[in-house]
């Protein structure tokens, strides 16, 4: 493992009203590597994710991004930055034809930089992205409105979104949730390639056994709070692990 | 279906479906058919003035400008997802700079009325601009309220004329101008707020109305798209209410009155939202009935009322939403 990290958060507490969502939580994302994050429900985890990429303010704590304080920033700014999120209910563009969702992202200030203000057809430029993230190229499917798409698409549609902008960082809000077993297994090479294409990624994550099939590290998270770090097969034997999320499920 | 030596054949929906992407029309029967529409509502609105008396003529004057409100209403609400009630805010601000900039400093309307456009667009857009985080029914409440709270700052401070306003500005040379400048307007606003959403930045604005989040996470700043949004509608506001306060050479704070808030609703509910050209003939078929209604009175308003309730009951969708479906399920005999 690399000891360079790209993504650090320090201390961070938030709290919705009496609720304590999240209490000096500490981790450190190293370059290249997959962290697993798993926890029970309601434990805190897509909180984390909405206070490192900007959408909720940290009470306390800070997130450091490439060294850089991006703590309070502007989801945008953050999204600009290459620190992309997916979100754990699909967010597509009903209206808008599955293609044009990603007309969206590729005119983002990010996008227009790294490509030089030219991106040719962009319109042909968003369907060969489709066609990445695993939809058929020459099928209707690309055209159809978002809104009418099932949900293998839509979650394809979020990762394809976060692509688009040629992220350093893909956070992956639960992916698999709602998929079935044979759509997890065709996402889950897409997956190890973006991984073998230099993108770190951090993904939440209820399917264990798929997750551990891509991961290198776990940290696992409960009542906001970080209980274990480290292997996946340590984590499953720490025995706090046990009592608070795996229970009786694995023997 | 066949009948003799005659079927019957559809003919549009596989135009519908390829002009949709690239202009691909293969005979003069479906170019007929794609332009046919335009060509008509455009020699349709351009014909109006000649057939017109006097009282009409200024009639369709007015109703332009509650066409431009009633297409930057449809607009915002349909295709950015802001529903903006501030109508009235931008024909005041437009109409007072232009009418300012006439009585203190003698600039001709062909200067103060761009002039006034422009500045009054920035202006309402910077006012605006603190309410756009507001999503929905709030906004909608925040810019229903200023053209009260400019109405009562013009009073409470005693400037542009008070309660009075001023009169003997500068008017247009002649009746023809008049209605041409408005109907130019008009179509011009269609035609380029249409083309407008169906380009890369409508695009964006389409998924900021769809899912604000989305936007926001795929490196979007969703204000500054709001903004050059509200900028536009304000700016064809603004030019409609500099144009009304040189139709009748008179500014007041009745450029501030809540018509001009409202009938735009009315128009595009009317007339069909989200199909922009809705709204513009919901404005030219309510205007001149709200004039005809006159002779009832009070009882005009209940009129109008039952009208609206009509469409918004039977035909949720609006006048042109429906129109355009009939159109697009065309179907015509053709000999076998």
């Amino acid at each position: 493992m690399a000891d360079e990290f790209l993504l650090q958060v320090g201390g961070v507490s938030k709290a919705f009203g009496g609720v304590q969502a999240i209490t000096n939580l500490s981790f450190r994302l190293f370059k290249g590597e997959i962290l697993g994050v798993i926890g029970p429900n309601g434990s805190g985890k897509t909180t984390l994710v909405n206070l490192i990429t900007g959408f909720v303010r940290p009470d306390s704590g800070k997130v450091f991004y490439k060294a850089r304080n991006i703590t309070g920033l502007q989801p945008h700014k953050i999204a600009n930055l290459g620190l992309t999120r997916t979100f754990q209910i699909a967010r597509p563009y009903d209206s808008l034809p599955a293609f044009k969702n990603l007309i969206v992202p590729l005119n983002s200030p990010r996008v227009r930089r790294t490509r030089g203000g030219k991106l040719g057809d962009i319109e042909a430029v968003a369907i060969d992205m489709l066609e990445e993230v695993g939809f058929e190229r020459d099928a209707r499917v690309p055209y159809k409105t978002a809104g009418s798409l099932p949900l293998g698409y839509l979650k394809r549609l979020e990762l394809a979104r976060c692509i688009a902008l040629k992220p350093d960082i893909i956070i992956c809000d639960e992916i698999f949730s709602g998929l079935s077993m044979s759509e997890i297994t065709s996402m889950i090479p897409f997956l190890e390639k973006l991984h073998l294409e230099g993108i770190t990624m951090m993904m939440i994550e209820h399917r264990l056994r798929e997750l551990f099939r891509l991961t290198d590290r776990v940290m696992v998270m409960n009542f906001g709070e970080k209980i274990a770090e480290g292997m996946p097969q340590e984590v499953i034997e720490n025995k706090e692990v046990r009592k608070a999320y795996l229970g009786t499920e694995t023997s | 279906m066949l009948t003799g030596d005659r079927r019957k054949k559809r003919l549009d929906r596989s135009i519908k479906v390829r002009t949709e992407g690239l202009y691909a029309v293969s005979s003069w029967g479906e170019m007929v058919y794609l332009i046919a529409p335009r060509f008509v509502l455009i020699v349709g609105l351009f014909t109006l003035p000649l057939v017109l008396d006097m009282y009409w003529q200024r009639v369709l004057c007015s109703a332009g400008i509650y066409a431009l409100l009633a297409l930057g209403f449809d607009f915002l609400a349909e295709f950015v997802g802001l529903v903006c009630l501030g109508g009235a805010f931008f024909v005041g601000v437009g109409g007072y700079i232009s009418g300012l900039l006439n009585a203190y400093y003698g600039w001709p309307p062909l200067l103060s009325i761009p002039v006034a456009s422009v500045a009054g667009a920035v202006i309402s857009t910077l006012i605006l601009l603190p309410c756009l985080r507001l999503r929905g029914i709030y906004f909608a409440i925040v810019s229903f309220m200023f053209p009260l709270f400019a109405v009562y700052i013009i009073v409470a401070l005693g400037v542009f004329g008070s309660t009075e306003g001023i009169s003997a500005l500068a008017t247009f040379p002649n009746i023809w101008i008049e209605q041409y400048l408005i109907l130019v307007a008009v179509i011009l606003s269609l035609f380029g707020i249409r083309r407008l959403v169906s380009e890369d930045i409508g695009v964006i604005f389409q998924g900021i109305k769809d899912n604000d989040q989305a936007v926001k996470a795929s490196g979007i700043n969703i204000t500054a798209y709001r903004t050059k949004a509200v900028f536009i509608t304000a700016l064809i506001g603004c030019f409609g209410g500099a144009y009304l306060s040189h139709l009748y050479g008179w500014l007041g704070l009745s450029l501030f009155a809540m018509d001009f808030s409202i009938m735009p609703i009315a128009a595009a509910v009317m007339g069909g939202m989200g199909s922009l050209v809705g709204p513009v003939l919901g404005a030219f078929i309510l205007t001149p009935l709200s004039e005809a209604l006159r002779g009832f009175g009070q009882l005009r308003v209940v009129l109008y009322s039952l009208i609206l309730i009509g469409f918004i009951v039977y035909k949720p969708e609006g006048l042109m939403n429906y129109l355009q479906r009939k159109y697009h399920q065309f179907e015509l005999w053709e000999k076998v």
